[in-house]
This record gives structure tokens, C-alpha cells and sequence, in this order.
């Protein structure tokens, strides 16, 4: 069983897409763009929560 | 094979092609969003935000125009994924991410309902449920009455389907007011009244590529004369339009003056378009009617703005 998950995964490395230089290029592109987005969202949500909830948010009663 | 059926085997070929690794780049989902029109939605949103009476956090502002321009931009995506066959038979669309099958359809539809779902929820959170509604309503118009419905099957696609582009000034006021009065329902008719001069007048020049993609537009069903004379009958509209907010009490008489002068110059582009005698001429007119159109709209909107800030409009009184 395990062998042949491995022979499958050999497969995969044979025959598997191999993506050129251009597309790794595009790929790392678009990782970049969505980790942005991502930090952006980030910024946006703390900053409105600190505005919405004000600065007491962290003492309230237990 | 008819235009649309070539633009349908565009479409399969696209999903064909669905398991090769991904061309596309950031900017290819960025002009998914329709940057240009998300201009002039966020700025309409952000005097219609400006000009509403009471409070509104700078960072809650920002958010709130963040959220109306994604919102935007969703609904552009959903309207380039459905439009794909017409852009791939249109000159002007051709080269747009998904023709040009470096986007395919099904990412495009995945991207547009995840920036629409998210947009209207941030708003909802950050500026209410109301001004959230009529986001996700401006975006169920646009995309599905407009694009799916009305742009295929009448010529009145675009006065109808106008109301969608009409709206953000009125998400912008209710973003700070949780309301609506009439005056951002007169900033939505300036833009409804100023969507169909603006779209013909585009139309008139593209009318053959119109008619190869099947797209009922107005000079192709009612022909150019009767293209020309609907287009002043709403440059007609829209002038009055433009200065009823002074009229009414909105606005002071450095608007009222400047909406004046610019919706005549409009009605005046719109008769020499009526009455030119050649299809050169025609051209010509159609071509500096559309231009005059934008910078019309972004001047008008920004006049009010200024006069705004110079204290004309009285926040109190509206409503």
C-alpha cells in the first residue's frame, strides 16, 4: 500500500504540470498581492474595532 | 455559428483550458473590478457621505468607501464573467481578462461573490445595515437585472440599468445617516438622468460592434436619429436635474450658477449631435458629448462638494 503511494506520488513528480519560469513569476505575483489584501484587512478590521469599541474595549468587568 | 454560440464555445474553451496553471497576474483581477467605474462610484459615495448631516470617524469613512468600491467592483467582476462572449467579439472588451483566457469564468464568478459578500458584511458591520442593503441591492441590480437581464433584451438597458450606477452617492449618505432623505435622491437622479447621454453617446460610435455581439443597445434597434433625440430628451432631464439642488435649497449659488452653465453646455452638445449633418460630423459630436459627459459628472459632484465646505448646504434643513 504504501509502496504504491509512492510509486503514485513518483507519478505525480513525473508527469505532474511543471510550470515554467513565467508562471512561477505570475504565481509569486499573485501570493504577493493576496498577502497584501490580506495584511490590509488586518489593518482595516483593528482600526475600526478600536474606533467602534473605543479605547475601553479591554476593561470591562469581569 | 451565431455570435453568441461563438462567444459560448469562447467560454468552453476558456474551461477547458481550466487545468493549466494560471497566467493571470494582480492587475488582471484588478481590471476584472472595472477600476474606472469604481472611480466615479467612490467618488459620487464619498460627496454623498460628505454633504449627509452628522458625524461620521474619519477611519470609519474610509472603511465604509472601501467596502462601496469593492462592492463596485464585484459587480463589474459578475458582469465581465456573464459578458465574456460579448467581450470577445467586441474590439474595445477583447483584450479583457477572460476573452483573453487569462482568467478563467469560474474564477472570475468565485472572485466577484466573494468581494460582494464580503464588501456588503463589512459595511453592515462598519456603517449599518441599511447603508449595507442598498449595497448589496446596487449589486443585485447591476449584476443580474442589468447584466444577466435587461442589457440582452431591451434598449432601455442602460436608462434601467442605470439606476445601479445611481446609487453610491445614496449608500454614502445612508452610511452616515442610516437613512434616506431627498437630497442624495437628487444626487441619484443627477446620475440616472446622466447615464443614458453618457452611454449613447459611446454607443453611437461603437453601433456595428454592438450589432455583431447581439446587444440590443438603442442605435442598433431604433437606429441613429432616433439615438440622437433620446439623448437630448435626457440631457433635457438632467439639466434641471443638475440644479434642482440649489433650487431646493441644497445647495448655494455657486453650484446653482456652475450646474446651470454646465447643463446647458450638455443640452447645447446634445442639439449640435441632433442636428449634425454628417456621420463625420456626427462622430465628432458623439465623440466630445461623451467626454463633456465625464467631466460633467466629476465637476458637478465636486462643486457641490466645495460648496459644501463653504458652508452652503445646510445639513439641517435636509431631510
Amino acid at each position: 500500500m504504501t509502496g504504491g503511494m509512492g510509486a503514485s506520488g513518483n507519478n505525480d513528480d513525473d508527469d505532474g504540470i511543471v510550470l515554467t519560469e513565467e508562471q512561477k513569476r505570475r504565481r509569486r505575483a499573485r501570493s504577493i498581492a493576496i498577502a497584501l489584501a490580506l495584511g490590509a484587512l488586518v489593518l482595516l478590521f483593528y482600526a475600526v474595532t478600536v474606533v467602534k469599541l473605543g479605547p475601553g474595549v479591554l476593561t470591562r468587568p469581569m | 455559428m451565431s455570435v453568441l454560440s461563438e462567444g459560448a464555445a469562447l467560454q468552453s474553451g476558456n474551461h477547458a483550458r481550466a487545468i493549466e496553471p494560471s497566467l493571470a497576474e494582480a492587475r488582471d483581477y484588478f481590471a476584472l473590478m472595472k477600476p474606472r467605474v469604481m472611480s466615479l462610484v467612490v467618488f459620487t459615495a464619498f460627496v454623498g457621505m460628505m454633504v449627509a448631516p452628522g458625524q461620521f470617524h474619519p477611519v470609519l469613512a474610509v472603511a465604509s468607501l472601501l467596502c462601496i468600491a469593492v462592492g463596485a467592483g464585484a459587480a463589474g467582476v459578475l458582469n465581465m464573467w456573464y459578458d465574456a462572449d460579448i467581450d470577445g467579439v467586441m474590439g474595445r472588451t477583447r483584450q479583457r481578462p477572460i476573452p483573453a483566457g487569462r482568467v478563467q469564468p469560474g474564477e472570475a464568478l468565485a472572485f466577484g461573490i466573494t468581494l460582494g459578500v464580503g464588501a456588503v458584511a463589512v459595511l453592515g458591520l462598519v456603517a449599518g445595515w441599511f447603508a449595507a442593503a442598498l449595497l448589496a441591492f446596487t449589486i443585485f441590480f447591476y449584476a443580474v437585472i442589468y447584466t444577466i437581464w435587461l442589457k440582452r433584451w431591451t434598449a432601455q438597458n442602460i436608462v434601467i440599468g442605470g439606476a445601479a450606477g445611481a446609487l453610491p452617492p445614496v449608500i454614502g449618505w445612508a452610511a452616515v445617516t442610516h437613512d434616506v432623505a431627498l437630497a442624495p435622491v437628487l444626487l441619484f437622479l443627477i446620475v440616472f438622468f446622466w447615464t443614458p447621454p453618457h452611454f449613447w453617446a459611446l454607443s453611437l460610435r461603437r453601433c456595428e460592434e454592438y450589432r455583431r455581439a447581439g446587444v440590443p443597445m438603442l442605435p442598433v434597434v431604433a437606429g441613429p436619429i432616433e439615438t440622437k433625440r433620446q439623448i437630448l430628451a435626457h440631457a433635457l432631464l438632467l439639466a434641471p436635474t443638475g440644479v434642482a439642488p440649489f433650487l431646493l435649497g441644497y445647495a448655494g449659488p455657486l453650484y446653482g450658477l456652475f450646474a446651470a452653465i454646465a447643463g446647458a453646455m450638455m443640452v447645447m452638445l446634445a442639439l449640435r449631435l441632433k442636428t449634425a449633418r454628417s456621420d463625420t460630423a456626427a462622430h465628432a459630436a458623439a465623440k466630445r458629448l461623451f467626454s463633456f459627459s465625464l467631466l460633467y459628472l466629476f465637476t458637478l459632484f465636486a462643486v457641490l462638494l466645495v460648496d459644501h465646505w463653504l458652508g452652503h448646504w445646510p445639513p439641517i434643513a435636509v431631510g
